[in-house]
C-alpha cells in the first residue's frame, strides 16, 4: 500500500492503495463515485470510461500509480454550473439510455471527440465511437444524440 | 354501496421507513407504504394509494428494465384517476412494498401489469366518486373528475379533493382476483375502465421517461452503486473444466490479501474480502485442486451434429391441423430445409451484482434482477427462512433481457453472507457474465411443405429438435434454478419445453413439433438454459420465415406475394403490407443481385406474431462481395401490439429490439470447447458495434386503441434474422441456414 494523490472532477483526493490497483476502484471504493462501472476489467466496453486530461481513457485497466499529475474527470464531473453539458443534454432529449449501464463510454468519449472535431460527419461519429459496447441495442438513438449535441 | 370512511386504516406513525426509495411527499407517503403490509392481491390499497395532497402512487410489481414501462404505469393509472401524470408515482419491484406480479417477464409489463393497474385505477376512481357523492349529498352520476377534484356538474363551486377524501389512509375495497401470483396476475373491480375516445394521457406523445435525464447525468443510483457498513466484498470460483468441483483449497495462498477469506461449502467455492480489488486479488491467486471430470461438451464445430444425433426425451406437439400425413402422401413436390440456431448469451452490459445481509431472523437482499420477487423466494427457501422474513430491494442493474446472471450472484453472496456474518456484495467478473450466465438453446430446426401439382401448399411440418428452453425457470426463485444451489447438491427442477411457431399461415394441415433433447451436462452448466429476450422465438422464426422465401422461390412467387397469399389474420396482413409499402419493397421471384461495385444490394421480408403483437420487417442490406460482410443499413418495421399506450417510448424499444436482434442474428454465438464454455468477454462473443449499426430504423406503428395492448418488448426480436438472410439471398442467391450470418459463412457461400 502507498498513498496516491488522485485529481478528480477539479478536487484532489488521498488515496491508500496497492499502485496495481485500477483506478476504477479508487474512483468507486476509495472515492465513493458512482460513475464510472465495472463492465468487463478488460477495457472491451466502456462502461468504466473517464476523461484523462481531455482523453477518453478506460478506468478498469490503468493503474492508480500511472496517474500523477493527470487530471481525471467522470461522467459527473462534464457539467457546468449545475448543468448537463450538452452531450448529456442531447442523450436526455432523445431519450437514449435503456439500463444505461454503459453511458460513460458514450457520453465521454462524445465528449472528447466534439472537443476535437465539433461537426464530425455520420462515419467520424461511428469511427469514434467504435469498440464501445450497448447490450439494449440504443446505437440509432445514440447517433441521433451525439448529431443532436454537434448542432447544438 | 355504502362507504364506511371509519373502516379505513389510519397510516400508523411515521414509521420506519423500510424501501429504499426516495419517495416524493417525504414521510406521509412512507407511513403509507408501511401501513399496506401484508400485501394481499386481492385488496385495491395493494396496487393505489392516495396521499394527502391528492396525488397519487400505483405500486407494481414488475419491474421497468429500461424500457419506460415505468411511465407507460403511470400513464394508465393517470388516466384512469383523472390525474396529471406528474401526480402519479410508481413504485415499482420492492418485494415489501409490491406483490409479486411477475417482475420484468414475457414483454407482459404492460400487456398484463398495466392492465391490472389500470384497473385497480379505475376501481379505485370509482371509490373516490361514491365516497364524494356521500360527501357532497348528490348521486356519483352527477359528479366529475377534474386533476384529482371532484365536483358536482355544471357547481363547480361543490367540491372534494381526493385528498380530502381518503389522503393519508388506506383503501378497504377488494378486488377480484385471478388467483394467479406473478405475470399472469389479473385483478377487476366494479368500475368499468374508461374508453379509448375519452384518453387525455394514455396513446398521447410527448410523454417521457423519469429516469433518463439521472441516469445521463451520472445521479441515479444503480445496484452496484449500494454499499453497506461492515459490507465485504465477494467473488466466487468457477472451475476450469465445467462440472468439477473443488476437492482441496490452500487458504495460505492468499494470506498475504488483507482480510481475505475463503468460503467452501461442498461444490460452492466463493473469497470475500473488505475491499473489492483485494477480493478479486483473491479470487485470482486461491490456489484450488479441482476434481477430475469427463469434459462434457462435443465442443461447438459439432453441436448440430450432436442435436441430431441426440435421443428424444419430451416430444410437444405445439400446434396441429388435419393430417399432414395424407398429404405429404399425395404431395407433387415436397419442399425442405434445415436451420441452426447457437447458444447465446445475455451478456449484460456488466456482470450481474447482488449485496445479500443475511441473518437468523431474517435477510436483505439488493439485486438488479428484473424478477426481485422470486429472488426474495428463492434467498428465503436457501436460507430457510420464511419469505416474508427476507426484504428484496430492486436496483437498476446492467440490463437483463430474460434470466441472466443476476441469480446467481445473490444466492452467492446469501451463502457467503451466512458464512462470514456480514453483508455481502458479490459482482462477477465478465467470464461469468458472458461464460457462466443461463444460456439461450441452439437448436435445429427442420422445415417441409407437401406442395400440389399447382404449387398449392396442402400440409407443413415443423419440427424444433433442441435443448429445453428452461432448465432454470425464474433464475432466483428456487436454489435449483442457480449454479449456487446445484454446487450446494439441490436438486434439480428442469421443465422441458420449447414452443413452436406463431403466424396466421392458413395452409390446410400443419403438424408443429418440439423434440426436447437432454442437457449436455445437468448440473452447474455453464450451457443450462434460461429464458432470454423471446425465448425460442428467433430460433424458431429464422427458420419459419426463411424457409417462407425459400418456399416463395420454389413456386415462383414473390416472397412478399406468397406470405400475403397465405396469411390468414387481417392484422398480420396489413403489417406486412405496411412494412412492404414502406420499405419500397422489389417484387422479385429469384434473387435479385444488384450489384454496385464491391457492394451486392437486397431486400428481405420477415413476419411474425407474439402472444398477439403482429410484426413485419424489411431488411434492406449490403454485402460486400470480398469480405462478406452483411450491413443491414436500412431496417422497416410495422408493429402492432393493440393499443399504443406510449408511441415514443414504444419507437424507442422497437428500435433497442431490433439492433440488439440483429446483433444476435449477425455475430452472436457462445463457443466452447469440450472443457468449457471460450466465450469469455467481448472479443469472444461480440456484438453489434458503432460502425454496424443501421443508418435507419424507420418504425410504422398500428394503433388499435381498441383492443387491449399486448407485448411490445420481443415481438420484433423474432423476425429479424430471416429477413437479414432472406435479404442476403436476395442480394448474392446464397441462403445461409446457420445462424450467425457470419461473413465466413457468406464468402463460402459465395465462392
Amino acid at each position: 500500500m502507498a498513498k496516491f494523490e488522485l485529481m478528480v472532477d477539479g478536487k484532489a483526493h488521498a488515496v491508500d492503495a496497492d499502485g496495481d490497483m485500477p483506478l476504477l476502484y479508487a474512483l468507486r471504493d476509495d472515492l465513493g463515485l458512482k460513475n464510472p462501472r465495472f463492465g468487463c476489467g478488460l477495457a472491451q466496453c466502456g462502461a468504466c470510461t473517464v476523461l484523462i486530461d481531455g482523453q477518453p481513457s478506460r478506468s478498469c485497466s490503468i493503474p492508480v500509480d500511472s496517474l500523477k499529475g493527470k487530471k481525471i474527470t467522470t461522467l459527473a464531473g462534464i457539467q457546468k454550473d449545475g448543468k448537463p453539458h450538452k452531450v448529456q443534454a442531447a442523450f436526455i432529449e432523445e431519450q437514449v439510455p435503456q439500463c444505461g449501464y454503459c453511458l460513460n463510454g458514450w457520453v465521454m468519449t462524445s465528449v472528447a471527440l466534439l472537443e476535437k472535431n465539433p461537426k464530425p460527419s455520420d462515419a467520424q461519429i461511428r469511427d469514434a465511437l467504435s469498440g464501445l459496447k450497448c447490450r439494449c441495442g440504443t446505437h440509432v438513438a445514440i447517433l441521433r444524440a451525439v448529431k443532436r449535441a454537434a448542432m447544438a | 354501496m355504502t362507504i364506511q370512511t371509519n373502516r379505513r386504516g389510519f397510516i400508523a406513525g411515521a414509521g420506519s421507513l423500510t424501501i429504499a426509495v426516495a419517495l416524493p411527499g417525504g414521510p406521509a407517503k412512507a407511513a403509507v407504504a408501511n401501513s399496506r403490509l401484508p400485501l394481499n392481491p386481492e385488496n385495491l390499497s395493494t396496487y393505489i394509494s392516495v396521499n394527502r395532497d391528492g396525488s397519487a402512487i400505483g405500486w407494481v410489481g414488475k419491474v421497468d428494465m429500461g424500457q419506460g414501462t415505468e411511465i407507460g404505469w403511470a400513464q394508465m393509472v393517470a388516466e384512469e384517476l383523472d390525474l396529471p401524470l406528474a401526480r402519479v408515482t410508481i413504485v415499482q419491484g420492492h418485494t415489501n412494498a409490491t406483490f409479486n406480479m411477475g417482475g420484468a417477464s414475457g414483454s407482459t409489463g404492460i400487456w398484463r401489469g398495466g392492465a391490472a393497474m389500470r384497473a385497480a385505477a379505475a376501481e379505485a376512481r370509482r371509490v373516490l366518486v361514491e365516497m364524494a357523492a356521500e360527501k357532497l349529498g348528490v348521486a356519483a352520476d352527477k359528479l366529475a373528475v377534474d386533476d384529482g377534484v371532484v365536483s358536482v356538474k355544471g357547481e363547480p363551486a361543490k367540491k372534494v379533493s381526493y385528498g380530502d377524501l381518503i389522503g393519508g389512509k388506506h383503501f378497504v375495497e377488494t378486488l377480484e382476483w385471478n388467483k394467479e401470483i406473478g405475470s399472469n396476475l389479473a385483478v377487476k373491480g366494479k368500475a368499468k375502465a374508461k374508453s379509448p375516445a375519452e384518453y387525455k394521457i394514455v396513446g398521447k406523445p410527448g410523454y417521457r421517461r423519469r429516469d433518463v435525464a439521472d441516469k445521463v447525468v451520472g445521479h441515479l443510483e444503480y445496484m452496484v452503486d449500494v454499499r453497506l457498513p461492515g459490507m465485504l466484498h465477494g467473488r466466487t470460483i468457477r472451475p476450469p473444466v465445467a462440472g468439477s468441483v473443488p476437492t482441496a483449497v490452500d487458504e495460505a495462498s492468499i494470506k498475504h490479501i488483507r482480510g481475505a477469506k475463503v468460503v467452501w461449502e461442498k461444490g460452492f467455492l466463493g473469497v470475500a474480502a473488505p475491499r473489492e480489488w483485494d477480493a478479486i486479488k483473491a479470487s485470482r491467486a486461491l490456489k484450488v485442486t479441482w476434481s477430475d471430470v469427463k469434459p462434457p461438451f462435443p465442443g461447438v464445430d459439432k453441436i448440430y451434429d450432436h442435436i441430431r444425433a441426440a435421443p428424444v426425451i419430451k416430444r410437444d406437439v405445439d400446434k396441429e391441423k388435419g393430417k399432414i400425413d395424407e398429404a405429404f402422401a399425395k404431395a407433387a413436390r415436397i419442399v425442405e430445409a434445415q436451420y441452426e440456431w447457437p447458444f447465446q448469451s445475455h451478456a449484460s452490459m456488466g456482470p450481474a451484482c447482488g449485496i445479500v445481509d443475511a441473518r437468523k431472523d431474517g435477510a436483505r437482499v439488493w439485486s438488479g434482477t428484473q424478477k426481485p420477487h422470486y429472488a426474495r423466494d428463492g434467498i428465503a427457501m436457501l436460507l430457510g427462512l420464511d419469505p416474508d422474513k427476507v426484504v428484496c430491494t430492486s436496483m437498476v442493474g446492467p440490463g437483463s433481457y430474460g434470466r441472466n446472471d443476476s441469480g446467481d450472484v445473490c444466492m452467492d453472496a446469501a451463502v457467503m453472507s451466512r458464512a462470514l456474518g456480514k453483508p455481502v456484495r458479490v459482482q462477477g467478473m465478465r467470464h461469468e457474465g458472458t461464460g457462466w450466465d443461463p444460456k439461450a438453446p441452439a437448436s435445429v430446426q427442420t422445415s417441409r411443405v407437401a406442395l400440389d401439382a399447382d404449387n398449392k401448399v396442402l400440409a407443413w411440418y415443423f419440427e424444433s429438435k433442441v435443448f429445453s428452453k428452461r432448465d432454470a425457470f425464474n433464475n432466483e426463485g428456487d436454489p435449483a434454478f442457480t449454479l449456487t444451489g446445484q454446487l450446494l447438491g439441490v436438486p434439480l427442477k428442469p421443465t422441458l419445453i420449447f414452443g413452436g411457431p406463431e403466424e396466421s399461415y392458413g395452409f390446410d394441415s400443419f403438424l408443429k413439433v418440439s423434440n426436447i433433447i437432454p442437457p449436455l451436462l445437468d448440473r452447474a452448466s455453464p450451457l443450462r438454459t434460461a429464458h432470454m429476450r423471446d425465448p425460442g422465438g428467433p430460433q424458431v422464426h429464422f427458420a419459419v420465415e426463411s424457409f417462407m422465401d425459400e418456399l416463395a422461390y420454389a413456386v415462383g412467387m414473390d416472397p412478399v406475394a406468397f406470405r400475403l397469399k397465405y396469411v390468414t389474420d387481417p392484422r398480420d396482413i396489413a403489417v406486412i403490407k405496411a412494412a412492404s409499402e414502406k420499405a419500397g419493397w422489389r417484387p422479385h421471384a429469384s434473387a435479385s443481385k444488384i450489384v454496385d461495385g464491391d457492394i451486392m444490394r437486397g431486400q428481405g421480408m420477415s413476419y411474425a406474431t407474439r402472444g398477439g403483437t403482429r410484426v413485419a420487417m424489411v431488411a434492406d442490406v449490403e454485402v460486400s462481395r470480398s469480405t462478406g460482410r452483411v450491413w443491414v443499413r436500412k431496417w422497416t418495421v410495422a408493429h402492432d401490439c393493440g393499443q399504443i399506450i406510449n408511441p415514443d417510448l414504444l419507437r424507442l424499444t422497437i428500435e433497442g429490439n431490433v439492433c440488439q436482434s440483429t446483433s444476435r442474428a449477425l455475430y452472436e454465438e457462445v463457443r466452447f470447447d469440450d472443457k468449457n464454455v471460450t466465450s469469455v468477454d467481448w472479443l469472444t462473443y461480440p456484438i453489434l458495434d458503432m460502425k454496424e449499426a443501421p443508418e435507419t430504423v424507420d418504425i410504422i406503428l398500428i394503433d388499435h386503441p381498441e383492443s387491449a395492448p399486448t407485448g411490445a418488448g420481443e415481438g420484433s426480436t423474432r423476425p429479424t434474422a430471416a429477413a437479414i438472410a432472406n435479404a442476403i439471398y436476395d442480394a448474392t442467391g446464397v441462403r445461409i441456414r446457420r445462424a450467425p450470418l457470419i461473413p465466413e459463412r457468406i464468402k463460402a457461400g459465395m465462392a
